[in-house]
């Protein structure tokens, strides 16, 4: 090609490429800030939060959310994802962190507050109200070094044990037992009858492995009492120890017992936590007891069409093992903290502190809340309401220990739940490395 | 040139040939339909399921479906259909897919040219280097990235996303383009070069012309990987509804404890058709830039 | 919205035209240069976007990395090599190293071979078009999905329950007292069955790179072997794969990297449990859940050592193919 042609042609491309450009800097506008523009005298802007909820979670909180837009004008902005970790931790140590997060537990959320990333709530939100509306176990689990750096949306109980009431009543006699040797004699005389006494189910994908430690801290609660089970989360007490051990032990009369679980160990691996409790609505019936969180309750309903809480399924608290610790509940919840200090998300976290917002998602269904001053009318049928005074009433509250030791402690429980199912010969094995795990966990 | 008498004498024969034919195309037939079958199984399972309600879905097989009494519903495709934000998230996936599948390609096709055509020093090594770099994971460099674009003022802006997926789609094109072009026939560049052409005429009217199957396959894959990307889009762009991929919506229809599942599989069914057309679209291209004259190995 | 469909047009057009014209500008300027400054200058001009973008998003953060490794988790303060020493001495990584070199022979193998089989057979069959969609689709949908459909393949009933998964029900149809098997539980073979799912996922990628190197293949060589007498399989055997070569070993190199790098069907799917650890499962883990940095960075870097025969094979590759 002649030199002159050439140089015409790529001429004319740059001139098209500057038209271009000129049109994209004309059209383009500036990023959304979290800037205030207040118009009328409210707050507007916008403020992002990064959670880990879905479908009808995430429905629940926009809902949550939805009278605090209309009210100050601040847009909402919601970003959902299972990978929570990634993504936050990802956004954090990139610099571009979310406004407000959900924070995976107590755990991650102090990793985050001692890297100077989380901000302190004492200035943004009144320590007096909160003190009225919470209790000082829900505020002390969401502090670290004495700064409150997160507060918790909403609560959940574990340790309930459902069953089918029509079914339960043939077995049982009626009433759920008192006491752990009660279960236990009731979990024989019925496996002695052919049928699997209960229904087990660990897989939860990344998480497998959880609803064993779960079973674990009521154990742990219960039968050593509450000063050992604080040693225990805080990685004081060995897990070879002989509190803890008998603790696995207890928990291996059932799980590892295959006459005890429908099933037997491949199906205890295998069914997800969410389905694992469905036997119990076949005719005839595979197992007649399910330990799970009162969660458990809107997959019953979802799986099993036409089932209605109280007649169709109804829960137990678990049974006291040693008379010397009575009345202990295991307790959890999702934990908030902010990251980003803006005039909306001040105003964001300030309201979703408030027993109005929390009543909202409550109402909904498939929440409670730790707020003290929710209405009791707010919880949608009786089962729920029953649940929220496990909450509030119990003698002896304690948050799940899972969720309260450093990730990497956790990780490693769950996996000694699956191989202890998998294999309950090897326990000493499985404490022994859980204990090389611990010392290496806590270092932080 | 046969007589029409020797052509008479060849008709059976040739049937005969053509029968013989037909016998020994059947077990390549059976062998596609069987590899065909197996693959499609498990989507097969998909697809039924995803016309099942829920509840079914949990307790039976998928193929229990397929026996009276039919209970199909449409009921998980209409609720991704109408699911928040689903519309606005398709539309974002394709302005954040096309431009990073158009912006590597000749990037790489650049620099594939000139490890396939240009002798310089340390031409191998630096070679090397680009395909070692596909081992690099995408973890590891989300943090220090985004450090970088956060400086810049990037982040949560498009280009950032198409940047990003242009870089990190770049060693995998840069190998299979420069893989290609080395295959062509050095006599051609040779004959170009004696004509007085230079690099310029021999990259756009015959190295690149020559190599549309290869640049076909590659835009297919970019596609792909960048359509189903949900991490990148996540650090990057962010999740909030106005700017996110049809992977972090879609990813949204599970809630943390994983109720909702069975909308995954209408959803995934919903988002693979767009790669899969873009593929049957592009198919065709693989056939034509044969060359004449022979291919080295 | 519409700004940015603007700014979407402008990438899609402006950046080929930009890139053109880049050269172009190039070229025209090389051109005033004396001959011997052409050379030495113009490859690197060439090379100039792919390893500015290659620079900024894969070479700074392996480096970092690289850096970080030898911190601690925190990043606070140097520790030299204890990252690594945790790394070739805990059991976890032991396991998942194991695993991967199964990964690395199984999948790869796999993967090359079914690859090179729906090629040439699809290619010969008037509706091939439509068998490659159907064995590339498992690549056009997301890992996520594909967890979900192995996990309906997998799935496990007690003996006597209907069964949900199909592995289980076919087997317990064709075979009889074959009891059914949780085969994402029971070790070894949930490795197999996780790099099965892989295979399925993986093979239409190879099948079109193999593809699209078949059909560079002029008529006239296989019809000079056609007419020399020589059968199909030969064909195979003694034309096509060593035309292949090439393509063939640029497939089994990322396939290799993919199975060095499998993370998502293992995550998705046991999340490292039973003994199917991997090793980017466990940096994913040390990264994001334990957010010890040091360590998953020195995890990163062991894969980027792992590669390193493999460029080297490579380079062996390219040294017996001769410079043009």
């Amino acid at each position: 090609m002649p030199r002159n042609r050439r140089l015409l042609t790529y001429i004319r491309m740059l001139m098209v490429l500057a038209t271009g450009v000129a049109l994209a800097a004309c059209g383009q506008k500036a990023g959304g800030g979290a800037a205030p523009a207040p118009s009328g005298g409210r707050l507007g802007g916008t403020v992002s939060v990064l959670a880990s909820w879905g479908g009808n979670e995430q429905d629940s909180f926009l809902a949550m959310v939805k009278p605090f837009e209309d009210q100050t004008g601040v847009k909402v902005q919601y970003e959902g994802t299972r990978d929570l970790n990634a993504v936050l931790t990802s956004r954090v140590q990139g610099g571009n962190p979310p406004d407000l997060a959900g924070l995976p537990g107590p755990g991650q959320m102090s990793v985050f507050a001692r890297g100077g990333k989380m901000v302190d709530l004492g200035a943004v939100l009144d320590s007096s109200a909160m003190r009225q509306q919470y209790s000082d176990t829900w505020l002390q689990l969401a502090q670290v070094d004495g700064k409150q750096v997160g507060i918790f949306i909403k609560a959940a109980v574990k340790g309930l044990i459902w069953y089918n009431p029509q079914q339960f009543a043939k077995v049982s006699g009626g009433s759920p037992p008192k006491s752990f040797d009660d279960l236990m004699s009731l979990s024989n005389k019925i496996a002695a009858s052919g049928t699997a006494p209960w229904c087990l189910g660990l897989e939860s994908a990344a998480t497998s492995g959880w609803p064993g430690t779960d079973w674990l801290s009521d154990i742990v609660l219960r039968q050593s009492g509450p000063d050992v089970y604080d040693q225990w989360y805080q990685g004081k007490i060995k897990w070879s120890s002989p509190e803890i051990k008998k603790a696995w032990q207890t928990w291996g009369q059932i799980a590892a017992d295959p006459k005890m679980v429908y099933g037997g160990k491949q199906s205890t691996l295998s069914t997800n936590f969410g389905t694992a409790g469905d036997p119990m609505f076949a005719s005839p019936p595979k197992c007649y007891l399910y330990d799970q969180g009162n969660f458990i309750s809107d997959f019953f309903v979802k799986d099993n069409p036409g089932l209605k809480p109280v007649d169709g399924f109804n829960f137990f608290l678990f049974p006291d093992i040693e008379s010397k610790y009575p009345g202990s509940t295991q307790v959890a919840g999702d934990l908030f903290g902010m990251f980003r200090d803006t005039p909306q998300s001040r105003a964001l976290i300030k309201y979703l502190t408030t027993p109005e917002a929390q009543a909202i998602w409550v109402k909904r269904g498939g929440a409670l809340s730790p707020n003290k001053q929710l209405p009791p009318s707010a919880y949608p049928d009786q089962i729920a309401g029953q649940e929220a005074q496990l909450l509030t009433s119990a003698k002896t509250a304690r948050f799940s220990a899972g969720d309260l030791m450093p990730q990497a402690m956790t990780d490693a429980f769950y996996k000694a739940v699956l191989d202890y199912v998998q294999n309950p010969g090897s326990l000493d094995t499985i404490l022994a490395n859980l204990d090389k795990v611990q010392a290496d966990a806590y270092r932080r | 040139m046969t007589t029409g008498a020797a052509r008479a004498e060849r008709m059976p024969v040739a049937q005969q040939a053509q029968a013989l034919n037909w016998l020994r195309r059947i077990p390549l037939h059976a062998a596609v339909v069987a590899i065909c079958a197996v693959w499609l199984l498990p989507a097969l399972g998909l697809l039924i399921s995803s016309l099942r309600p829920a509840s079914l879905v949990a307790t039976t097989g998928w193929w229990t479906a397929l026996s009276p009494p039919l209970r199909f519903t449409l009921d998980n495709y209409q609720q991704v259909l109408t699911s928040n934000n689903m519309g606005q998230s398709f539309v974002n996936s394709l302005l954040i897919t096309i431009p990073a599948t158009v912006m590597p390609l000749l990037v790489a096709a650049y620099a594939a040219y000139a490890f396939a055509w240009m002798r310089f020093p340390g031409r191998d090594w630096l070679f090397l280097a680009v395909v070692g770099l596909l081992v690099v994971p995408l973890q590891m460099t989300l943090i220090p990235v985004l450090r970088l674009m956060t400086a810049l003022g990037l982040t949560g802006t498009f280009p950032a996303v198409w940047l990003a997926h242009s870089g990190y789609g770049l060693p995998f094109a840069i190998y299979l383009l420069r893989n290609f072009f080395v295959s062509l026939p050095s006599e051609m560049l040779e004959s170009a070069q004696i004509d007085g052409a230079g690099h310029w005429t021999a990259f756009f009217r015959l190295v690149l012309p020559t190599s549309v199957p290869a640049v076909a396959s590659l835009a297919i894959f970019q596609f792909m990987w960048v359509w189903n990307d949900l991490l990148v889009a996540l650090v990057y762009l962010g999740g909030q509804p106005s700017v996110a991929p049809m992977t972090v919506t879609i990813g949204n229809l599970v809630n943390s404890l994983g109720q909702g599942w069975q909308l995954l599989t209408a959803a995934a069914f919903i988002s693979m058709l767009l790669p899969l057309a873009f593929f049957v679209a592009l198919r065709r291209y693989f056939v034509q830039g044969i060359l004449a004259g022979s291919v080295k190995g | 919205m519409t700004d940015r469909v603007t700014l979407a047009l402008i990438a899609v057009f402006g950046v080929p035209l930009l890139l053109i014209a880049y050269i172009t500008a190039s070229e025209w300027l090389l051109g005033l240069l004396r001959i011997r400054r052409h050379d030495a200058i113009r490859p690197w001009l060439w090379l100039g976007p792919a390893l500015a973008l290659l620079a900024l998003f894969l070479v700074y953060p392996a480096l970092n990395t690289a850096y970080i490794s030898l911190l601690n988790a925190g990043s606070q303060h140097f520790v030299g090599l204890a990252n690594y020493r945790f790394v070739f001495t805990d059991a976890t990584m032991l396991l998942a190293l194991r695993n991967n070199a199964i990964w690395l022979v199984l999948f790869t193998a796999l993967v090359v071979v079914f690859g090179l089989a729906t090629a040439v057979l699809t290619d010969r069959v008037r509706y091939g078009s439509l068998a490659q969609a159907l064995i590339l689709l498992p690549m056009a949908v997301s890992f996520v999905a594909a967890g979900v459909i192995w996990r309906f393949m997998y799935d496990f009933r007690p003996a006597g329950a209907a069964q949900t998964g199909a592995v289980n029900a076919v087997l317990t149809a064709l075979l009889p007292g074959f009891t059914p098997q949780a085969w994402l539980i029971n070790q070894p073979g949930n490795t197999v069955a996780l790099i099965l799912a892989a295979v399925w996922s993986w093979t239409g990628f190879a099948m079109v790179v193999l593809y699209a190197g078949l059909k560079s293949i002029p008529h006239e060589v296989l019809e000079a072997a056609r007419v020399d007498g020589a059968g199909e399989w030969r064909i195979l055997a003694r034309v096509i794969v060593p035309l292949l070569r090439s393509t063939i070993l640029v497939v089994a190199t990322v396939m290799i990297v993919t199975a060095l790098k499998a993370f998502d069907i293992v995550y998705v799917m046991t999340n490292g449990n039973y003994g199917t650890e991997v090793i980017a499962n466990r940096m994913y883990k040390e990264m994001f859940s334990v957010q010890d940095f040091g360590r998953a960075s020195s995890i990163a870097v062991i894969l980027l050592l792992a590669i390193i025969p493999v460029m080297l094979f490579n380079l062996g590759r390219f040294r017996s193919q001769g410079s043009n």
